[in-house]
């Protein structure tokens, strides 16, 4: 597994070992993540892509440790998260952030904005009161808000947009070197959506950052990732760079999500959908290939054999028996 | 294209007394559709598209205030007794909300609900209205209609509660479909499933149907005309065609050019619109998107353009500086 | 998903919200009413007012004049002062004991909501175990084994409130745990101390004082009621509730003896339920839209 992936990079900032996140529902248990493994190199941003369900949340949420792995390992800069607990933890917090899809709930409705960019420096220990004010009016300037209008409001006096600006200072404020992001424009409006991806793509230049983008609109994933991981009912389908993803998808589900795209653009006729019925439960994933019940290509291979992440182009790779490019 | 007109929304504007102030919602708005067409009508968030689709409805919050007239084959809506507008509801206007888990109800089965409609509406008895339940439902597409029957709406996948809602919504053989938003809450690969029922059900049907939404990749290739709104009016309308290629107001032209396109490569940097929103509780003097249009003028700021005629009838627009063609001068 | 849909009404604007008054009339009395009871309760003691407990024996039952203000009741005793220093007591148990309720219930339901699993079974079954009780078997049984004191009476309504307060608080944190600002406080390496106080106890308060207020109207009813049977506060110490039970003797001849300590708790009531029926309706709004 090791070789397929170290082709992304030599010296990985995150690596995440065959990850698997399973918990009991109603006497049942609901495999959200089911050993994924992927890598994201120093300075990259990792689109991670998939539709409600497929697990990429948790995943998010699993690589932060804010929900404790059923299994697998979490290498940030060499360093297992999985085993961490307590203060170690807490330190290692510091250098990796997240934001959020609802930026309105993702701040505390009795906090003034001040003061909730200025909880991570305070939680980290910087004891100075200049000094936190100093940073907490330098990071919000970054992101676009004037400090003296900005900090003594609630967050409820402000737009979604405005909202999500003050959740990037606040994930900011530490100078993290890894920044993961739950979809963090998917509950805003389209005019407002391109303001905030600018302002990400500015800041990870500025601050040197590396992403993980979590999304389940493919354009918005491309317009930022320079890979892209495509995810299905827990698994990982394709991994491949942007362009090279969306000019030739491998896997069938890919090719799937893009053309379900609605195209804006009234020549395009959108294309009668070639997908079959819904995402079955992740209580009860079929065997082998999940996406087989979907899958146009399926065959009694896919139902027995569950197929492996494999390199099926120069640096793209898929699970699949049968995929688009490559051989089987 | 001289079909009858089956809805005429004629100068309908909507106020809302709110603590901060009058608020509103939809400013002056004429349209038209006629039978068996299909309209888009396209806005971002609090631009009232979704308290338009209430008014055509006359299902506005108690405080709203409606002004204008909805002409709904050959009946003012607006002056229609309350219960010949709601022997109207669901049978010949009809509706599909944007998140099927509270627009069903989540006590009662599906069965119930669709086979109450039938009755309520077609006056069937329960054996004619349970059979035709059952068509319906394997019409919109969901697998064992005879077991879903029974089930409740939370045992069934968000596109399925969609379909179970067309389905009612379809159950009267309606004149007029308003779908508000309704893939806005489902995936990617379910909302291209649901738009093709629609448009399926919608041709042979020959129902007209408005699409309310904020995803201009929606309407592009499913709608005869595409109506913008912003800030409670409507700044542009044309056929779907028109629209894309001959736009002519800047806020449509930013809001296509902000949408992110899968063609496009990485990193490119969206054209995005600056500024936000505007707040409908402190209109201005001039076009409601000169603060953050790229070739305001002191005009635009000071007066609002009315809604002026492109080269065809079919196509207006509400601004001075249109791009692509000379600047109306006002009367 | 959904794009967050504006709703009519919510601010977008830099500004700040200023909330055009909806405190009405109403709550103005009832504040006003409150400060009056409490502002003469307290400053009992400095009024010029004739002893509680000096019996003229002379003048039982008189009816209002200069000297008694509102006659005496029947045992001579100044019906004014016995009405303010009855308030003394009826406000000191209506508010001493849901702040037992308050402190304890809304500590032990913000700990059950936010660290859940044993523990929080652990604390609803106890809550459970408690309110299984009939309360009124319970006070009395209590009372007769400890004697009657306000002491006595103070804890024990303070303890059978303390499962009400924690159902409101865990039920306010259970929600607020799920939002993404708490998560975001543990992806920041907050500890749970500073997530309790710093995050959810702001959000939790509100809820809950509005509940106190409801709840200091609940219990000064209880106590009246209580001290009405004979089992509250013991003589001579006398609260509302008991003036009215002495009071009921005397209903042919001076009905004010039972009337006056009525209306008294009534309006006392009526002040407090409004006043947190109004705070409830101004916080939730606000929790509800965010």
């Amino acid at each position: 597994m090791s070789e397929l992936l170290s082709s992304a990079s030599r010296d990985p900032l995150l690596r995440v070992d065959n990850l698997v996140v399973e918990y009991p529902v109603g006497g049942r248990v609901l495999h959200a993540v089911s050993g994924v493994s992927l890598e994201v190199a120093r300075g990259e941003t990792l689109g991670l892509v998939g539709e409600s369900g497929c697990g990429k949340s948790t995943l998010g949420r699993a690589v932060l440790q804010l929900r404790r792995p059923t299994s697998g390992r979490v290498l940030f800069d060499g360093e297992d998260l999985t085993v961490m607990q307590g203060d170690a933890l807490r330190k290692m917090r510091r250098r990796v952030q997240l934001i959020f899809q609802d930026p309105i709930a993702s701040l505390n409705p009795r906090r003034r904005i001040g003061d909730i960019v200025a909880e991570p420096l305070v939680i980290s220990g910087v004891k100075d009161p200049k000094q936190r004010e100093q940073l907490v009016d330098d990071v919000l300037g970054e992101v676009g808000l004037d400090p003296a209008i900005v900090k003594g409001r609630l967050p409820h006096e402000f737009s979604g947009g405005q909202c999500q600006r003050i959740c990037i200072a606040r994930a900011l404020v530490l100078n993290p070197e890894f920044i993961i992001c739950d979809e963090p424009v998917s509950a805003l409006d389209v005019s407002i959506r391109a303001q905030i991806l600018n302002l990400l793509e500015d800041m990870k230049a500025r601050f040197g950052l590396t992403l993980l983008f979590i999304a389940h609109d493919l354009a918005v994933v491309k317009a930022v990732s320079d890979r892209v991981a495509v995810m299905y009912l827990g698994r990982l389908c394709e991994v491949a760079p942007s362009q090279q993803l969306f000019a030739n998808p491998a896997h069938p589900y890919t090719a799937l999500l893009i053309e379900a795209i609605p195209v804006p653009d009234p020549d395009v006729r959108p294309a009668e959908s070639v997908a079959v019925g819904e995402p079955p439960s992740p209580i009860a994933p079929p065997s082998g290939c999940r996406f087989r019940t979907r899958c146009p290509r399926a065959d009694r291979r896919c139902a027995d054999e569950m197929p492996e992440l494999r390199e099926v182009a120069p640096g793209q790779f898929a699970a699949c028996h049968h995929p688009l490019i490559g051989t089987a | 294209m001289n079909e009858p007109v089956l809805l005429s929304v004629e100068d309908v504007s909507v106020d809302l007394p709110t603590p901060r102030g009058n608020l509103r919602a939809v400013d002056h708005v004429d349209l038209t559709i006629g039978a068996g067409r299909t309209l888009g009508v396209v806005g971002e968030s609090g631009c009232g598209k979704t308290m338009l689709s209430r008014a055509i409805l006359q299902l506005l919050p108690k405080k709203a205030k409606l002004s204008g007239r909805v002409m709904f084959d050959g009946q003012d809506l607006v002056r229609l007794d309350p219960e010949r507008l709601r022997k109207l509801r669901g049978r010949s206007l009809a509706v599909v909300f944007q998140d099927p888990m509270t627009s069903l109800n989540p006590v009662l089965t599906i069965g119930t609900q669709l086979i109450e409609t039938l009755q309520e509406h077609l006056e069937l008895d329960l054996a004619a209205a349970k059979m035709r339940s059952i068509e319906l439902l394997a019409a919109v597409g969901i697998p064992a209609p005879e077991q879903r029957l029974l089930q409740y709406p939370h045992q069934l996948s968000g596109g399925m509660r969609q379909r179970v809602a067309i389905a009612i919504a379809l159950s009267c053989e309606p004149k007029l479909l308003i779908a508000d938003e309704p893939t806005t809450a489902l995936d990617v690969t379910i909302q291209a499933q649901i738009l093709d029922l629609l448009a399926r059900e919608q041709r042979r049907r020959h129902m007209a149907m408005i699409i309310i939404t904020h995803d201009l990749g929606v309407v592009a290739g499913r709608t005869d005309e595409v109506a913008v709104m912003y800030a409670g009016r409507i700044v542009e309308r044309a056929p779907t065609h028109d629209l894309f290629k001959k736009m002519r107001m800047p806020y449509t032209e930013a809001l296509l050019a902000a949408i992110p396109k899968i063609d496009a490569a990485p990193h490119t940097p969206l054209p995005a619109i600056s500024g936000r929103p505007p707040d409908p509780t402190r209109p201005i003097p001039g076009c409601s998107f000169s603060p953050r249009c790229r070739y305001t003028t002191e005009l635009c700021r000071r007066e609002k353009p009315p809604l002026a005629e492109a080269e065809s009838p079919a196509h207006r627009f509400a601004c001075f500086h249109p791009i692509g063609a000379a600047a109306v001068v006002p009367a | 998903m959904a794009t967050l849909e504006l709703d009519i009404g919510e601010d977008v604007a830099v500004g700040p919200v200023r909330r055009t008054g909806r405190l009405g009339m109403l709550f103005w009395m009832a504040v006003g009413w409150l400060v009056l009871v409490f502002a003469v309760a307290a400053l009992a003691s400095l009024l010029p007012l004739p002893s509680p407990t000096d019996m003229d024996m002379l003048e039982r039952r008189a009816p209002p004049s200069a000297a008694h203000w509102l006659g005496t009741d029947g045992l001579g005793r100044d019906e004014l002062s016995r009405l303010i220093y009855g308030a003394q007591i009826s406000l000191v148990v209506g508010v001493c004991a849901p702040i037992i309720g308050l402190v304890i219930g809304g500590t032990l339901g913000m700990l059950a909501g936010y660290f859940r699993g044993r523990f929080e079974t652990l604390v609803v079954g106890s809550m459970d175990v408690l309110l299984a009780f009939p309360p009124l078997i319970l006070v009395l049984a209590i009372i007769a084994f400890l004697g009657q004191s306000v002491l006595n009476l103070t804890v024990i309504l303070g303890v059978l409130g303390i499962p009400a307060f924690m159902r409101v608080a865990r039920a306010t944190t259970l929600t607020l745990s799920r939002r993404e600002f708490v998560i975001a406080a543990q992806a920041l390496g907050a500890t749970h101390a500073r997530i309790l106080l710093r995050e959810l106890l702001p959000n939790v308060l509100l809820p809950l004082l509005a509940f106190f207020l409801l709840g200091v109207a609940v219990t000064i009813v209880v106590e009246g009621s209580l001290s009405f049977l004979g089992f509250g506060v013991p003589p001579p110490i006398s609260s509302w509730g008991s003036m009215i039970g002495e009071g009921r003797e005397s209903l042919e001849v001076a009905a004010r003896l039972a009337f006056l300590p009525a209306v008294a708790m009534f309006l006392t009531v009526l002040a407090f339920n409004l006043v947190g029926d109004t705070l409830r309706a101004l916080t939730d709004p606000r929790q509800g839209a965010l």
